[in-house]
């Protein structure tokens, strides 16, 4: 597990042996790979560039070229065990949307990002009054991919707005290093976040 | 003369087979005898599981790749993807590449001599479905040693005939090759083959497809049915990036000749097609067209068709194709993930439309490659 980068060796623990996954933004396929030959897992992976799609092609994991934005719909409701989402979220043009789409799609959503309310990107702006750039977000307000950025407060609570179960959460940093601070303060102290969503239960 | 390079198969010869056992069809006839050319690239190995079968469109034949003679102007029609090195690599795979029945290529077909009669069957030469075609190469594979095809593959109706094989023989074959293919034809892809047939069927050398008896061809209904067909082949950017609204002579004349470079081409695809190609058969291939559906068995419910498919899928389409677009690939996608079947799906940028399938293209070529260097056959 060592070869994967942190936050998918903690996605590899949350997963069940033998489930069936559709890895979102899946980049060179290298979570579905070590899922695959490790835990028996089945499934695809989705992604829009070239060089990852060709790399997915040769570790043989079962690839779809398409655009998230363009939404699921060719997924059946319920058709997955998890739904598997990793640092694309701030990426997308309507995350809202696809959020609501994995929930549908998989009975189990797992998400990714990293955490805009860390203290450094706080510190950044405030002592710079510039738009933060680090090692993790590297590049600048108009050419960056991230335009959706949030924090973990962000997300919390959108998921209680939307209903949305939070069933598992995990805040480390890029090292995969969990912390005292992180525990009490996770959205001052936590790089990356994690969380895994519950299916939606129809109030009826 | 041809410069061929260390990638191509090189001079390469048809050969014939001849089956004695009859085949029913699905429109209800049966076929008593018939031949089946094809053309073999690379080395069947000893445990005969490296065999790939390519399935041609509708105007191409069973010379997919190499050349016949020195003197050959162009490849086979897939050259790009079959040779040493290549996707299809002949190094490492056996390809088998059949003319269906029904073409003028040298397989039985409209032009053939109908044993019953000793004159050409014609109008009476049984429609072919893809069914068909696949129940003809299972037969062929029979006869090769073949137990299962490494992988079935084709582009367009091509791609149809690998999608067939998988519903039709499971176990028959580990990969299917499914490239700017469609799950079935819309209306409109229909009403473009009706136009079409309209137009040969209306040709006063037609002799209600007996043509064969009075000399005589249906040249103009052919080129007129070839040249509506090319123009779907192409994309609108395709064709304004190769002749916009450029002039045959410098200036216009006003009158209803030749005028625009479109015109002049669009004439000049026509008539090599129509040198070439048998009316019947162009006919009878558009019909085949028209019939696929394999989900009609199940309601129309594709992916409960694939509920019993083992091969895993590849499937490619490109952005410009209008004829079977990538939306029509991704039905079969859909149905697939429905069904809990490998698949891997991509699209390819591309403005020649519907042809990009046959044109050189990196990342077409890079990833199909990686696909079929996956394959695992014994050495």
């Amino acid at each position: 597990m060592s070869q994967l980068r942190p936050e998918l060796q903690k996605i590899c623990e949350w997963i069940e042996p033998g489930s069936r996954v559709l890895d979102l933004g899946c980049g060179d396929g290298a979570l579905l790979d070590w899922l695959q030959r490790n835990r028996q897992v089945t499934g695809y992976g989705v992604e829009i560039n070239q060089q990852n799609v060709l790399s997915c092609l040769k570790k043989n994991v079962n690839i779809i070229q398409t655009d998230l934005d363009a939404g699921l719909t060719d997924f059946a409701d319920a058709s997955f065990d998890y739904v598997i989402m990793t640092q694309a979220l701030q990426a997308l043009h309507r995350p809202d949307k696809t959020l609501e789409e994995m929930l549908r799609v998989g009975r189990k959503s797992i998400v990714t990002f990293p955490n805009f309310g860390l203290w450094k990107c706080r510190l950044y702006l405030s002592i710079n009054g510039r738009m933060p750039v680090s090692k993790a977000l590297p590049a600048q307000w108009y050419d960056t991919k991230n335009i959706h950025l949030c924090t973990v407060n962000d997300f919390e609570n959108f998921c209680a707005q939307r209903s949305m179960t939070i069933s598992k959460r995990g805040i480390v940093d890029y090292n995969h290093r969990p912390s005292a601070l992180m525990k009490l303060w996770p959205n001052l102290f936590g790089e990356v976040a994690l969380y895994q969503l519950d299916e939606k239960k129809n109030a009826t | 003369m041809i410069n061929i390079t260390t990638q191509s198969v090189g001079i390469v010869e048809p050969k014939t087979i001849h089956f004695d056992e009859a085949l029913p069809l699905v429109c209800g006839k049966v076929l008593e005898q018939y031949d089946i050319v094809y053309e073999t690239y690379g080395t069947l190995n000893a445990k005969a599981d490296n065999a790939v079968l390519v399935c041609h469109a509708l105007s191409a034949d069973h010379h997919a790749a190499g050349y016949h003679s020195e003197e050959d102007a162009k490849p086979g029609w897939w050259d790009i993807c079959i040779g040493p090195g290549k996707p299809i690599d002949t190094d490492r795979f056996f390809v088998v590449s059949p003319c269906n029945l029904g073409h003028c290529s040298g397989s039985t077909g409209p032009r053939s001599i109908n044993p019953a009669t000793s004159i050409a069957y014609g109008k009476d030469f049984p429609m072919m479905t893809v069914v068909d075609w696949v129940n003809y190469q299972q037969r062929l594979a029979d006869k090769l040693g073949i137990a299962q095809w490494a992988a079935v593959a084709g582009g367009s109706l091509g791609g149809m005939q690998a999608l067939q094989w998988a519903i039709q023989f499971p176990d028959r074959l580990r990969h299917s090759i499914v490239i700017a293919s469609a799950p079935k034809l819309s209306a409109q892809n229909i009403a473009f083959n009706a136009v079409a047939r309209q137009a040969i069927m209306n040709d006063p050398d037609f002799h209600d497809g007996r043509y064969y008896d009075f000399n005589t061809v249906p040249s103009n209904g052919l080129k007129v049915a070839r040249m509506l067909g090319h123009i779907t082949y192409l994309s609108d950017d395709a064709m304004g990036d190769k002749f916009g609204r450029e002039l045959k002579n410098a200036q216009l004349n006003y009158d209803y000749g030749v005028e625009f470079q479109v015109e002049s081409y669009l004439r000049h695809q026509g008539e090599s097609f129509a040198s070439r190609f048998d009316a019947n058969t162009y006919l009878l291939m558009t019909k085949a067209l028209d019939y696929f559906d394999p989900a009609e068995k199940e309601g129309g419910d594709l992916s409960a068709v694939f509920k019993k498919v083992q091969a895993k899928f590849f499937l490619a389409s490109f952005t410009t194709d209008w004829r079977f677009s990538p939306e029509r690939s991704k039905e079969i996608v859909s149905a697939l993930t429905d069904a809990n079947r490998d698949v891997s799906y991509l699209e390819f940028e591309s403005n020649h439309g519907h042809d990009a399938f046959l044109v050189k293209n990196d990342d077409y070529i890079d990833a199909f490659s990686a696909y079929m260097q996956n394959i695992e056959v014994s050495k």
